[in-house]
């Protein structure tokens, strides 16, 4: 049933150009304000999105000029899921994306329940301090890595070099400096990097999950006699799966994003460890801007964001029943 | 009364015709731009109603911008400078002028340059797209003070083996490291190696050259220097490289001319008079970088573009301010015959090192771009870390990076 907006005549029996106008507004202003927001998604969300799809059927060398590219079907296609480059990079998101990302949980659950329970007063300086990293620039934060990852003077390696002295811990660790550039070792720099930023963002998120779980029932589970341990695996833990299923989600769509800690890192590409710690979008990166492949980039990318999908209907499927209230 | 609308309109336009400046923009990046300062106030004597408008962005964003720019044809600057990496592979396209033509006929310049430069800017069908404004002569430089410690004579480091074995006896004496990355030798050996007019990664048919002998042989020196321990794992232009340059952890280094510049002016200022250069060694000469100016076929003043981008390459005043600038060494012959070239070099001890430099330039081979260049060099980098780094077999590690050249060459 369509509501018309009656258009209010005067006594001379055609509407006059105020009460069009007034009726106009009436009629279309909700959809003016919300334009800016479509106008520049489709701008600059959907157009550049829509055109890389229609790009990654073609080849094309952007120097060569707008419009000379030529259709070549699914030739990038079948080239990037040959290419060995492409699967390397592939394996270093995957290892990145899981060897960086679980940790991060791993630490946030327990570090959010510990506030909660024994820090509540500190709580909200405690929580500042630990996201602190996450609103830090990541190139900033990967330029500052870079230094303290140094193999002769960096301070990741004297500290290592002083607990070296320590007698069993010191039997655990290397005895030369680590040289953290070289694609073997660049990996656990990588994640180490990537967990200290984003463990305080997850904190942040299961802070907020804890304190929402009702304190009775934590004090029934204390007058049967469960200890906090108790109550942490029991009540906490079950109730934080909505929570784990959207940070999860975060830390999938994320980690396999990740660009700019490995493209600082490893010099943009320049650095002989880059085959160890180039990712699927730092590789895509350097086919489009490095070796101007603009078809094989787009292609790249929309693999990638097949195997996103993939993963997040699988996080779907582990955690998707919690969310959405069922168990 | 009728007469003011009529001198107002020719106040207005007498106005206009004074402020009648032409605006040049050209898109350039550290530190090329100091040079191209110099430059433009000479320049500005012969053309003082020309206003330069200079865009600094950094190597890679300058370089990215200019493919954005390139690939839509929007956004070019009216002069455009370009750097051995990208010269190669922008040639190809059709974004700039071909210089051979009128109005350009820069073919009659062409003999005034170190020749190799000339092939590096013209494209597979023979469009020449780029004037070449400095190069990078490559030179071998090494800590005289950390060699007398170890009672090396730097004429014994002369032959590969030599050097090697010197870099032993340093190691042993001094604890210095010989080189900062033992794959800079490899990559010496490979540009040094090219028989003229080809590009190093392909033959003058365009196929795959990367499994011949001398990239064994290239490989093999570099593998010799790791397996020794000789070199420090450093990578160029971080900041453990400017340490080792400070600190005298690494004895010598092979690059283009320019790094004295960069080691006097900020790397390592207080290493002044403990460094010497030489040429390389077995008779080996290569280039190091070098710039070239552009016309973008979108610009609007190109006769102007054309006048500057002539200055600053073919007049000796030009290239020689450059050079007093930022070290830049010229492209142009007649500018290396500058008196300036006899002056000794505090930094390097008092030696007269630009006498050595023109003279390698003048031996580099020319060769030839091919737009595959930047992903073969990416390709042979990754192999080249494999058999240093995992110790793969150099034999397997060249036959798949040949492969995987081909692979890409569609």
């Amino acid at each position: 049933m369509r509501k018309s907006v009656s258009i209010p005549t005067s006594g001379q029996g055609s509407p006059t150009l105020a009460m069009r106008w007034s009726s106009f507004q009436r009629r279309y202003a909700p959809y003016i304000f919300v334009s800016p927001f479509f106008i520049l998604f489709l701008i600059f969300g959907l157009y550049p999105t829509l055109f890389s799809l229609y790009m990654s059927f073609q080849a094309w060398t952007p120097s060569d000029g707008w419009g000379r590219w030529k259709y070549v079907g699914l030739e990038n296609y079948t080239f990037t899921l040959t290419d060995p480059m492409f699967w390397r990079s592939m394996w270093n998101t995957i290892w990145l994306g899981v060897f960086s990302g679980i940790p991060q949980h791993l630490i946030a659950i327990p570090l959010a329940f510990v506030i909660h329970m024994v820090l509540s007063r500190f709580k909200t300086f405690v929580t500042a301090v630990y996201f602190l990293p996450y609103i830090t620039s990541s190139v900033a934060i990967a330029l500052i890595f870079n230094t303290l990852f140094a193999t002769h003077n960096g301070v990741i390696n004297l500290v290592i070099a002083h607990l070296n002295t320590w007698p069993l811990l010191g039997a655990l660790l290397p005895d030369q400096n680590i040289n953290w550039f070289t694609s073997a070792n660049i990996k656990y720099a990588l994640a180490l990097v990537v967990i200290w930023q984003f463990t305080g963002w997850n904190t942040l998120l299961y802070l907020s999950a804890i304190q929402a779980i009702p304190k009775d029932l934590y004090e029934a589970a204390a007058v049967d006699g469960a200890t906090r341990v108790q109550q942490f695996r029991y009540i906490t833990l079950p109730l934080l799966r909505p929570m784990m299923f959207f940070a999860v989600s975060l830390t999938i769509i994320g980690n396999m994003q990740l660009f700019e800690q490995p493209f600082v890192l490893l010099n943009g590409g320049a650095s002989a460890a880059t085959p160890g710690g180039q990712t699927a979008t730092m590789y895509m990166y350097r086919t489009a801007f490095e070796w101007l492949e603009m078809g094989t980039a787009a292609s790249i990318a929309w693999i990638l964001f097949v195997f996103i999908g993939i993963l997040t209907y699988l996080n779907n499927l582990i955690f998707g029943r919690a969310a959405r209230g069922g168990d | 009364m009728k007469q003011i609308p009529s001198l107002l309109a020719l106040l207005v336009l007498l106005g206009l015709g004074l402020a009648q400046k032409t605006t040049l923009t050209v898109g350039v990046f550290p530190n090329l731009d100091d040079a191209l300062k110099a430059q433009i106030q000479l320049f500005n004597k012969k053309y003082p109603d020309v206003e330069v408008k200079l865009v600094i962005q950094q190597y890679a964003d300058h370089h990215n911008a200019l493919t954005t720019a390139l690939a839509t044809g929007q956004g070019l600057p009216d002069v455009a400078a370009i750097e051995i990496g990208f010269v190669g592979r922008f040639a190809e396209g059709q974004g700039f002028e071909d210089l051979n033509k009128a109005p350009y006929n820069a073919g009659q310049y062409k003999r005034l340059f170190t020749p190799y430069t000339i092939a590096q800017a013209t494209s597979s069908d023979g469009r020449f797209i780029a004037m070449p404004v400095d190069i990078g002569p490559g030179t071998f430089f090494y800590r005289v003070d950390i060699l007398q410690k170890a009672g090396v004579d730097p004429k014994n480091m002369m032959t590969w083996p030599g050097y090697i074995a010197a870099g032993r006896k340093i190691k042993a004496t001094t604890g210095a490291f010989l080189i900062a990355d033992a794959s800079d030798v490899a990559w010496i050996n490979i540009f040094a190696t090219t028989p003229a007019n080809t590009s190093p990664y392909f033959d003058a048919q365009g196929k795959v050259v990367v499994d011949s002998p001398r990239f064994v042989r290239a490989f093999e020196l570099a593998k010799n220097i790791r397996a020794a321990g000789l070199d420090a794992r450093v990578g160029a232009w971080t900041n453990e490289w400017y340490d080792a340059f400070k600190k005298g952890t690494v004895a010598t280094q092979f690059s283009g001319a320019w790094l004295q510049g960069h080691l006097q002016n900020w790397m390592a200022p207080e290493t002044k008079g403990l460094w010497r250069v030489q040429q390389l060694p077995e008779g080996m000469y290569a280039s190091w970088g070098g710039s070239f100016y552009a016309i973008p076929t979108t610009s609007k003043n190109k006769a102007l573009a054309w006048e500057l981008i002539k200055f600053v390459t073919t007049t000796r005043e030009a290239q020689v301010a450059a050079f007093k600038a930022i070290g830049a060494f010229p492209s142009l012959l007649s500018a290396q015959e500058d008196p300036s070239f006899n002056e000794p070099i505090e930094f390097l001890g008092g030696q007269q090192a630009r006498l050595l430099w023109r003279d390698a330039a003048r031996r580099v081979k020319p060769l030839k771009a091919n737009k595959y260049d930047r992903i073969a060099n990416e390709i042979l980098t990754q192999a080249l870390s494999q058999v240093l780094d995992e110790g793969k077999d150099i034999q397997a590690a060249l036959t798949e990076a040949k492969r995987l050249i081909e692979r890409r060459m569609r």
